[in-house]
């Protein structure tokens, strides 16, 4: 039986794509971006241990295996854990089949328009999505993908022929800015952009947009409206310090950045022919 | 210092509410109904509340007329004839509304105001119907002065329907409380996502589910006052209601209440309703004398009495001994199920009972869920609903709602607060409320943080009117008072916002 990693499930959320939605966050990532906001779904839990006498609550156990057990009834949600956690992981991790996410979904199905898988990065679960995909297409609902874009779509569309499209972050386009930002080449990352446009299966493309950075800002997104044109939605996102890690705040701001500053850029993006790009 | 008194120094009265208060106090002096000892127990202890409806029912709580025919044969006694423009239509009603009486002394229901409008809007120039309608909304809201004077729209799409909406968005009214009657075949996507949006900034329209109303009372439904289900050309006599939680401190475990303690207390209910319908039939001149009986715009057949139930929640937490709320009601499954064994004992028992001068309705009552007042404080929640503040998601509050909103077809119905972003996504909450009307949910209330106009419990006041009221000025609406008590007691105002959660990545 498949079984991937869920971070959680958000049964109603209506900022993932069109309309009210369930969202599947899975845990893992293979980017590890300076401004993730939620840093401790970037690695898989190695059961070090170290969260598990701090547990507050008792939620947490090592059993005979060595292995992190959380017991979701004790847990009060206060996410000491995450905090203390040195991998970048969390313990709170349900190992779900597609039967067991699938009885979540199904009973948000009545109020949703679709489901977006996202993460940590859902494609790591290829297979799994195919599989997802195919019952939530039974019961008549549609299926978006939100993802960093390190996953070559072209390579293997079979997880697209089940989805209506993606959701592609686009963060950085300068291959040194890249390297350092999300701490991965970016070339998947735009071979995507090209291929997912041309197969008709790219939903909306996001950027966030850092304080004070003019030259790494104005590089992406004049990439992506170059290349996206009126073909999507393209969501300017302003950076926000809530969640990033300390240290990497002090690289990059511990500020949120201006709605005006973001502003600039949806207006040269929508100059250079993305009509669709707009702040969030 | 005597109660007249105090009600002619209070300088937070308009001249009106002096007025009404006078009169409840000189209502109150009389003591021709009586009822037994049991009932007058029951209700000092708190169990049974009559919700201050007066000692001596001189006319129905709720009325309904039929403005249909209004509008095709005029009224004898206000000498009005049947309208023959927009104009017209507009001055025919705001006269009649003065002469609906009710227990607020206000008009409780004004019509589906769409249906009626719309042969004399379709005529006029688009601007010039709006400029009509702006007055017209206008005076109802300086005129019948309270947030429980209702109108309907729906379930079709209108250009009246659509006026009204742009109209209310303008200018942020409080009165008059506004339904939408939404039907998934005959309300169009884009005419309701049209009243998402204006719900959102004015907490109105609310959704009515046409289909399980329609089911219930045929076509000709009125959502009045709250979101109260009647009869149109007809009304509600009376409406008492059990305070659940009172009823539960004496039974010894959940049998014993079904088995003991409950029944007594619906029986008491009942011997009060019961009382009163044959007094405002037989005793009051309203069914005698009255123009909109004797004209035809209301009927006794179409009337019937309401039997309200509050603080469901907070009895089954009692009587499981859950003192924990967030644990509770709502949240446990225990809880839910032993709501559900109350109400199935409710219904059973108040349709086996044979209820006078209630025809229309093989004689039998009907439930209501009761919206609570002011004074109930933290302990009993409206009808069925989760307590204040321990709210779960809204997937779970839905299908706790589903559960209990078939038992009442006078009326029940559920409020939820919305962040910012949804004003963008108009098409979630849509697709939110389409699935729970679907799943049985009967009305759905809804407004966003931060708006001056709020729904405090089942009607609208202005948070700027209550600030009014702190700094002991009058506020125009009746209401605005009930509205502070229910801010402070209930905490009605900090129900859980409906966030959208940060995304993981
Ligand atoms: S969650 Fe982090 S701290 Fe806890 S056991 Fe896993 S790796 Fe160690
Ligand atoms: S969030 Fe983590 S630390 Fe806090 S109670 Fe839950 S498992 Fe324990």
């Amino acid at each position: 039986m498949k079984r991937a990693p869920v971070n959680k499930i958000i049964p109603f959320s209506n900022v993932d794509g069109p309309g009210n939605r369930t969202s599947v966050f899975f845990q893992g990532c293979p980017f590890n971006c300076l401004f993730c906001h939620n840093p401790e779904t970037i690695h898989l839990c190695r059961h070090c241990g170290v969260c598990v006498e701090k547990c507050p609550a008792g939620a947490l156990t090592l059993d005979a295996q060595g292995q992190v057990r959380w017991d979701s009834g004790r847990c009060v949600q206060c996410d000491a854990c995450i905090r203390l956690c040195p991998h970048d992981a969390s313990p709170k991790v349900r190992w779900m089949t597609v039967e067991d996410v699938m009885g979540e979904i199904r009973r948000a199905a009545p109020y949703i328009g679709g489901v977006t898988t996202s993460g940590g990065e859902c494609t790591l679960q290829n297979d799994f999505l195919i599989d997802l995909f195919t019952e939530v297409g039974k019961l008549g609902k549609t299926c978006l993908i939100d993802s960093n874009g390190s996953f070559d779509f072209e390579r293997d569309p079979r997880v697209l022929a089940v989805s209506q499209g993606v959701m592609l972050d686009v963060k950085a386009v300068d291959p040194a800015w890249s390297d350092q930002l999300i701490s991965y080449p970016r070339d998947t990352v735009l071979k995507n952009l090209d291929y997912l446009l041309r197969v008709g299966k790219l939903y909306e493309v996001r950027t966030v947009i850092f304080p004070d950075r003019d030259q790494e800002n104005e590089a992406t997104v004049r990439y992506v409206a170059r290349h996206i044109g009126d073909g999507c939605n393209y969501k300017i996102i302003r950076y926000r310090p809530f969640g990033v890690r300390e240290k990497y705040q002090k690289l990059l701001g511990e500020f949120t950045a201006e709605a005006d500053y973001a502003e600039k850029y949806a207006q040269l993006a929508r100059d250079l022919g993305a009509a669709k790009a707009y702040v969030v | 210092m005597s109660d007249a008194l105090h009600i002619i120094q209070d300088p937070t009265l308009t001249y009106r509410q002096e007025l009404v208060g006078l009169a409840r106090l000189g209502e109150s002096t009389d003591d021709t109904l009586r009822y037994s000892d049991a009932y007058y127990a029951a209700k000092k202890k708190g169990a049974l509340c009559d919700l201050n409806e007066g000692v001596m029912p001189f006319r129905p709580r709720y009325i309904c007329p039929d403005y249909e025919l209004l509008f095709q044969k005029g009224c004898r006694f206000l000498e009005l004839d049947p309208p023959t423009d927009l104009l017209e239509a507009v001055n025919v009603l705001e006269i009649f509304y003065c002469h609906v009486p009710s227990i607020t002394t206000y008009p409780v229901y004004l019509g589906d105001l769409d249906k009626l409008l719309e042969p004399f809007v379709v005529k006029e120039d688009r601007d010039y119907a709006k400029k009509v309608l702006r007055l017209f909304l206008r005076n109802i809201d300086r005129v019948q002065t309270d947030s429980f004077v209702h109108a309907d729209i729906g379930p079709e799409d209108t250009v009246t329907g659509r006026l009204l909406l742009e109209l209310t968005e303008e200018m942020q009214l409080a009165v008059p409380n506004l339904t939408l009657r939404y039907d998934p075949e005959r309300t169009s996507d884009d005419f309701a996502l049209a009243c998402v949006r204006c719900m959102l900034k004015t907490a109105k329209p609310s959704f009515a589910n046409h289909r399980m109303f329609v089911g219930e009372w045929g076509e000709r439904y009125a959502i009045a006052s709250c979101y109260n289900g009647l009869s149109i050309g007809g009304g509600g006599y009376t409406l008492p209601r059990m305070r659940l939680y009172e009823c539960s401190l004496d039974a010894k475990s959940p049998e014993d209440f079904l088995e003991r303690e409950l029944p007594r207390y619906i029986d008491l209910q009942l011997e009060y309703m019961d009382k009163r319908v044959k007094f405002i039939v037989e005793e009051s001149s309203f069914f005698k004398t009255n123009f909109l009986v004797t004209e035809g715009f209301v009927k006794r057949e179409n009337f019937i009495g309401m039997f309200g139930v509050v603080g469901l929640a907070e009895c089954c937490n009692h009587l499981l001994g859950i003192e924990d709320k967030k644990k509770g009601f709502g949240m446990n499954e225990a809880a839910t199920q032993l709501g559900v064994r109350i109400m199935d004992a409710i219904e059973k028992r108040v349709s086996e009972h044979v209820a006078p001068y209630c025809d229309a309705f093989d004689h039998h009552y009907r439930l209501h869920a009761q919206v609570g007042i002011d004074t109930d404080g933290m302990d009993d929640s409206p009808g069925t609903r989760i307590p204040i503040g321990v709210e779960p998601t809204m997937l779970e509050q839905l299908e706790v709602n589903e559960k209990f909103h078939p038992y009442f077809p006078t009326g029940t119905g559920d409020i939820f607060k919305f962040e910012e972003t949804y004003l963008k996504t108009p098409d979630a909450i849509l697709s939110i409320i389409k699935g729970s009307l679907a799943n049985g949910l009967r009305y759905f209330s809804g407004y966003l943080e931060n708006n001056d106009v709020v729904r405090v419990t089942g009607y609208l006041v202005k948070k700027s009117e209550i600030e009014k009221l702190r700094q002991k000025k009058q506020s125009l609406n009746q209401v605005t008072l009930y509205g502070m008590g229910a801010q402070d007691g209930g905490h009605a105002l900090d129900r859980r916002v409906q966030h959208h959660e940060e995304s993981a990545c």
